[in-house]
């Protein structure tokens, strides 16, 4: 049985024999001239603005946990499905709280809106007869008023 | 027991050659698809209907200079490209071409299609961070988060079938499917797997990737010569490996629709032929599937494949999985 | 043939998680710890736990490994920081400690002669995934149902933490 492994080896060794033997063979018959303009990050032809090293979104951070967790419950199911037939019923009601408690994590995210993407608001320009191109874009809120509290946007309604 | 060892190691050639032929062939077919759909000609140079133009795009890639951004991680820059052609060439080792015709039958081969799949998120990711690009990372990271979004219906989708069979071997997938497909007895799950296919396989509708409009090239823009040759290739390797799942877990594997019932007896050298001839037909025919969306269907927006990921497959594959489980259990008891 | 499979993947597992620790590049050391886990993997295959070497690399290498390369990513540490810039104490009790306990590991190990137990079928029965299922949804249901709660409590953790917004400075003025 384990054995069987032995040839899936032999697949990772052909794989990454093939890999490296055409990288090599390239890098032998190719040229190599570089210039500074060749060696620069491209960014439509202009110099580069600051390192490519941002901080970017942390909803793929929640993403990747998300998928973390689902992952070891399809995990845990393979077993299940192997031996379900065996333990009858009883079986199929200790899977289905399983899947129930791991959904109520699933619906409190989805419920928060974290897996839903921040969607800019279209700016569309109105004209007014008289007065010329009005920004339909809303004015700034009076200071008094408290700034939203940062909740990941619930109104993702537009643009669907 | 050292004849089927010899066996192995034939089919295990063979695999391995096919595999990188047929991931030539295929950049020709959608070449030649491509043109068609668009009322062009296509490449119609290199060889008797430009056959031989695949071979003068590997001449190519290799005889161009490599450049490597100053700034980038020069060595997590060159491991990158490796990752998804090993990890595609991992996954054909436990798929059955025909009656007794694999190179390995382990016990848990689903898990292992599914691990295989997963590893392969790394050498997009890689390959965006360490070419120190705004857009490489971009592509990159959306490129992890679809692969790994996707990947949980993909897994739903499989253990509905896995339920019907009873064991993980791949092979017994394949032969519990003699007389009906499960394409037949789970139509919903196969949807969905068909779906969570393409987008592993970063193809459009889903290749938010490199969608060149806002990404220039995504993850490989600072990709060239042999180095993006890599990535090229694993993508139609991709292609062709899904198109080969599909075929196995879904629609019948090497069996002709119903044949447990029809099919008379056979030679084993005929029905080795007529296996390889049926499953590589199938592949064929979800490898045109692949090529004709691309150029029918325009490119999803991000988050427009998140929420279709998350809000919709998700859900509706477990949901398919319990119903499935209920059914059975009914039906046994 | 397995002892020198045994004794590759040991090596590899030693010195990749060597390299872990030792390398600066926190990408770099990500990667390291990957491949540590998959020679980790390995081990077990050779003790005939498939489902647990497959498990380890679907979610240690697949999973949890692509959550740490976001975190790296997210955070962006590239400046490097040298620990030993100025001696503490604490890195002398840190040090012993390790000696301690590499020490009990070594003297633990001293007396095993032979490398590989030989496997009979019912411990290679043990590592299939019928047999863990089996188990799982009988014997061990309890805790299986307390890890899908612990699972929400994780979800609902992070999501709190990442929801979590510092004062911008458009806020302060």
């Amino acid at each position: 049985m384990i054995a069987d492994f032995g040839n899936i080896l032999l697949f990772l060794i052909h794989g990454a024999l093939f890999v490296a033997l055409s990288l090599f063979v390239a890098k032998l018959i190719r040229p190599h001239r570089p210039n500074a303009e060749k060696l620069m990050t491209y960014e439509c032809g202009e110099v580069p603005i600051g390192s490519a090293r941002v901080q970017f979104n942390n909803r793929f951070y929640i993403i990747g946990l998300m998928f973390l967790i689902f992952e070891v419950e399809i995990l845990l199911l393979f077993p299940w499905v192997m031996v379900f037939q065996d333990i009858g019923w009883f079986a199929f009601w200790a899977m289905f709280v399983f899947v129930f408690l791991i959904f109520i994590g699933f619906a409190y995210e989805l419920g928060k809106g974290h897996l839903q993407w921040d969607i800019p608001r279209p700016v569309v320009p109105k004209y007014v007869e008289g007065v010329g191109v009005v920004d339909d874009y809303p004015a700034k809120e009076p200071a008094s008023s408290e700034p939203a509290l940062d909740e990941p946007a619930l109104q993702t309604g537009v643009n669907r | 027991m050292a004849e089927a060892e010899v066996n192995s190691y034939v089919v295990l050639g063979a695999a391995l050659f096919m595999l990188l032929n047929s991931a030539a062939i295929c950049v020709y077919a959608e070449r030649r698809i491509a043109s068609f759909i668009q009322n062009r000609i296509g490449p119609n140079r290199v060889g008797p209907l430009g056959l031989f133009q695949p071979l003068a795009d590997v001449v190519k890639l290799l005889l161009k200079e490599d450049v490597t951004p100053v700034q980038g991680f020069r060595t997590i820059h060159t491991i990158a490209p490796m990752i998804p052609v090993v990890t595609a060439l991992l996954t054909v080792a436990v798929i059955p071409f025909g009656d007794g015709i694999y190179v390995t039958d382990i016990n848990a081969g689903v898990l292992y299609l599914l691990a295989a799949a997963s590893l392969g998120v790394y050498g997009v990711t890689l390959a965006g961070w360490a070419s120190n690009s705004k857009y490489s990372l971009l592509g990159g990271l959306r490129a992890a988060a679809q692969m790994v979004s996707y990947e949980l219906p993909l897994g739903m989708a499989l253990a509905s079938v896995v339920i019907f069979v009873g064991s993980l071997s791949v092979v017994d997938v394949a032969v519990a499917q003699e007389n009906w497909w499960f394409v037949f007895l789970n139509p919903l799950g196969a949807v969905i797997f068909i779906i969570a296919a393409f987008a592993e396989s970063n193809r459009t509708p889903f290749d938010l990737v490199e969608a060149e409009q806002e990404l220039v090239g995504g993850f490989h823009t600072e990709y060239s010569s042999m180095k993006f040759g890599m990535f090229f290739l694993a993508e139609y390797m991709h292609v062709v490996i899904n198109s080969m799942l599909i075929t196995t877990f879904f629609f019948g594997s090497y069996h002709l629709p119903f044949a447990g019932y029809w099919l008379p007896e056979m030679s084993t050298t005929a029905k080795a032929i007529l296996d390889i001839t049926v499953f590589t037909g199938k592949t064929a025919f979800f490898i045109f599937l692949f090529i004709w969306v691309r150029w029918t269907i325009p490119r999803f927006k991000f988050n427009q494949v998140m929420s279709l990921g998350w809000s919709r497959l998700l859900p509706l594959s477990i949901l398919n999985f319990i119903v499935i489980a209920a059914i059975l259990f009914a039906i046994n008891a | 043939m397995a002892t020198y499979a045994f004794v590759l993947l040991a090596v590899l597992a030693v010195a990749s998680a060597l390299a872990m620790v030792l390398n600066k590049n926190t990408v770099n050391s990500a990667l390291f710890l990957v491949l540590n886990l998959m020679s980790v993997a390995g081990l077990y295959l050779l003790l005939h736990a498939q489902f647990l070497a497959i498990i380890q690399i679907l979610v240690y290498a697949g999973a949890i490994m692509v959550l740490f390369l976001f975190v790296i990513m997210l955070l962006n540490v590239d400046e490097e920081e040298s620990l030993f810039d100025k001696f503490r104490a604490i890195y002398l009790v840190a040090f012993l400690l390790g000696v301690v306990v590499f020490g009990q590991i070594v003297y633990s190990l001293g007396g095993v002669t032979d490398l590989l137990p030989e496997i009979s079928a019912d411990m290679a029965y043990v590592g299939t995934v019928e047999a863990v299922g089996e188990v799982l949804y009988t014997t061990y249901l309890m805790p299986f149902e307390m890890t899908a709660i612990l699972l929400t409590a994780a979800v609902v953790g992070a999501l709190m933490i990442a929801q979590y917004k510092v004062k911008t400075s458009d806020q302060e003025e």
